[in-house]
């Protein structure tokens, strides 16, 4: 629906430059925009980051609350994550519950942290059946110039990275770091024409026919995968896809230094 | 963690419900299984029962979502709360509205929406029961449904998933294994074209074990692929032969009737009143 916001003559004239190995800001296909993260700035919240990637700009908040654990996990922690995509952040976005794209953003980003162990949820519980600490990751966006997959899960794992557990203000002793055990950064490649290029910026992200966004760990495994739009891969793009995901991760691990597990 | 204790694969291979690491559940597919909806189809896979049911194309609703350039494809997946051991609460979760999404956008892709411009094609998925991949049999049967209501496609869309348990690279993962599988990867691949159109994972693999997972996948969306063409082949070919069989024995009666059924719904009445009678009662039996 959002595709047809793309004038034809852009369409042709982004699909062009892909053909002849060019985007429109530049980068080779496999460099993704400027990355920045401030990491900290709500005081409010138990962890925070904000992710510029490009234009696109967004919020990440980690507040920890005690609670009751789900009864078929009694003795783990809970972690949510939640996106909103706010009417301020474009003229598409709209006020009200969580819509599909919401929904599917926060889920690839929360199958991104969870599925990579990024957090020992066995640690978080306090008693069994009864305690323990329910993570809630909000990710705000701002601005949305597009890839918040990336963005969102480079916000959530670096709020984490800075999160400390109110144990005080519950009454459970001193207040301590909350230990994350691996780093998980997922990197989104769209497909336009035959060309696979990383990090799409909004007009190519509305053309492209299909996305594929891949979350690796720092051994480059990889712990979640999702594929978008009604397009499609071949079994050798996918594959070659999965690789460069695998190595744009890598040198944003080397942008920043606090992407590195606090404990094992 | 639990699969230390449990062994989900023994010595020789072989899984908990006697399976191979690369071999699927038994499939069924019945196409044409509900009287009102335009087309339809059941499927159970393993333990899995799901029914899916197509309406459309029809009129648009909410209005704003109609493109004037070709139809929407909106899948709808739900989950009855009797379809798992502890209840699930009624109604459309979270999780239920990405897994449409997906399902939507791999159906998208097959069907020629650009033949229905301002129209949507409705899409139910009921899993009745779930027992694991109901996502991936969910996608499958849709897309016979999809064929039965006449919907012109490319082609129909297989889907499964693969996993892995006790380190181990294996297909489409039941309940049990599920449970304590350290990874799941569904997809939908389309063999005549081999296009991948619905790609999700989660879990833990290494590039190697993806790779020996995608080539699992690969051969079993082309069994699928065949079960689902069958279930087609048997519907229809059942239903052309009864109408044959039914019109050699109405052969003199159909003789005479039929110019007259074929002029029926004409906005002019034709001048012989007789014939507007037969018409009625042929209208109102045949049908």
């Amino acid at each position: 629906m959002t595709k047809d916001i793309v004038s034809e003559i852009k369409r042709d004239y982004l699909h062009n430059l892909a053909e002849n190995g060019r985007r429109e800001d530049g980068r080779n296909f496999n460099d993704t925009r400027p990355i920045s993260i401030e990491l900290g700035l709500i005081e409010s919240a138990e962890g925070s980051a904000r992710v510029k990637l490009g234009q696109t700009d967004l919020i990440a908040g980690v507040k920890i609350n005690l609670g009751e654990p789900f009864p078929d996990t009694p003795d783990k922690g809970v972690l949510t994550t939640n996106a909103e995509l706010l009417p301020m952040a474009s003229p598409e976005f709209e006020l009200g519950p969580p819509r599909e794209n919401a929904i599917e953003l926060a889920r690839v980003v929360d199958r991104g942290i969870r599925e990579s162990q990024a957090l020992n949820i066995d640690k978080l519980c306090i008693s069994p059946e009864e305690k323990v600490w329910i993570v809630f990751i909000d990710i705000h966006v701002l601005d949305y110039d597009g890839n918040l997959f990336d963005a969102a899960t480079l916000g959530a794992i670096s709020a984490l990275t800075n999160t400390v557990i109110p144990a005080s203000r519950f009454e459970e002793g001193e207040d301590y770091q909350l230990e994350v055990q691996h780093i998980p950064i997922a990197c989104t490649i769209a497909k336009l024409g035959k060309t696979l290029l990383v990090d799409p910026k909004l007009d190519e992200e509305k053309i492209c026919e299909a996305r594929l966004t891949v979350t690796t760990d720092e051994n480059g495994d990889i712990r979640a995968m999702q594929k978008g739009n009604d397009g499609y891969f071949e079994v050798d793009e996918l594959k070659s896809a999965i690789k460069m995901a695998q190595e744009v991760a890598k040198n944003i691990r080397g942008q920043f230094t606090f992407l590195q597990p606090t404990a094992q | 963690m639990m699969t230390d204790e449990i062994q989900l694969i023994d010595e020789s291979g072989i899984r908990l419900d006697g399976r191979r690491a690369d071999e699927l559940r038994p499939i069924k597919i019945e196409a044409g299984v509900l009287k009102n909806a335009d087309g339809s189809a059941y499927i159970e896979w393993g333990k899995n029962k799901i029914l899916a049911a197509v309406y459309g194309p029809r009129e648009v609703h909410p209005r704003h979502l109609m493109n004037p350039s070709r139809a929407i494809v909106q899948c709808k997946y739900n989950m009855a709360a009797f379809s798992v051991g502890d209840r699930k609460r009624p109604g459309y979760d979270r999780r239920s509205v990405e897994i449409s999404k997906v399902i939507s956008d791999a159906m998208e892709h097959v069907v020629f929406t650009e033949r229905f411009p301002r129209t949507t094609i409705d899409v139910f998925i009921e899993v009745i029961q779930a027992n694991a991949g109901t996502r991936c049999a969910g996608l499958t049967v849709a897309s016979v449904a999809l064929a039965d209501a006449g919907i012109p496609m490319r082609d129909l869309v297989p889907s499964c998933a693969a996993g892995k348990i006790d380190n181990q690279v294996v297909l489409d993962l039941f309940k049990d294994e599920d449970n304590y599988g350290e990874a799941d990867l569904p997809i939908a691949y389309v063999p005549r074209t081999g296009k991948i159109l619905l790609l999700q994972m989660d879990g833990h693999m290494t590039y190697d074990e993806f790779d020996k997972a995608l080539d699992m996948l690969v051969s079993a969306c082309e069994e699928i692929y065949t079960i689902q063409r069958d279930a087609l082949r048997r519907k229809y070919s059942e239903d052309a032969s009864e109408k044959l069989l039914a019109e050699i024995q109405n052969s003199n009666l159909a003789s005479i009737e039929q110019p007259s059924i074929l002029e029926g719904s004409t906005d002019i009445p034709p001048e012989d009143s007789t014939i507007i009678t037969d018409n009625r009662k042929g209208g109102g039996f045949n049908d």
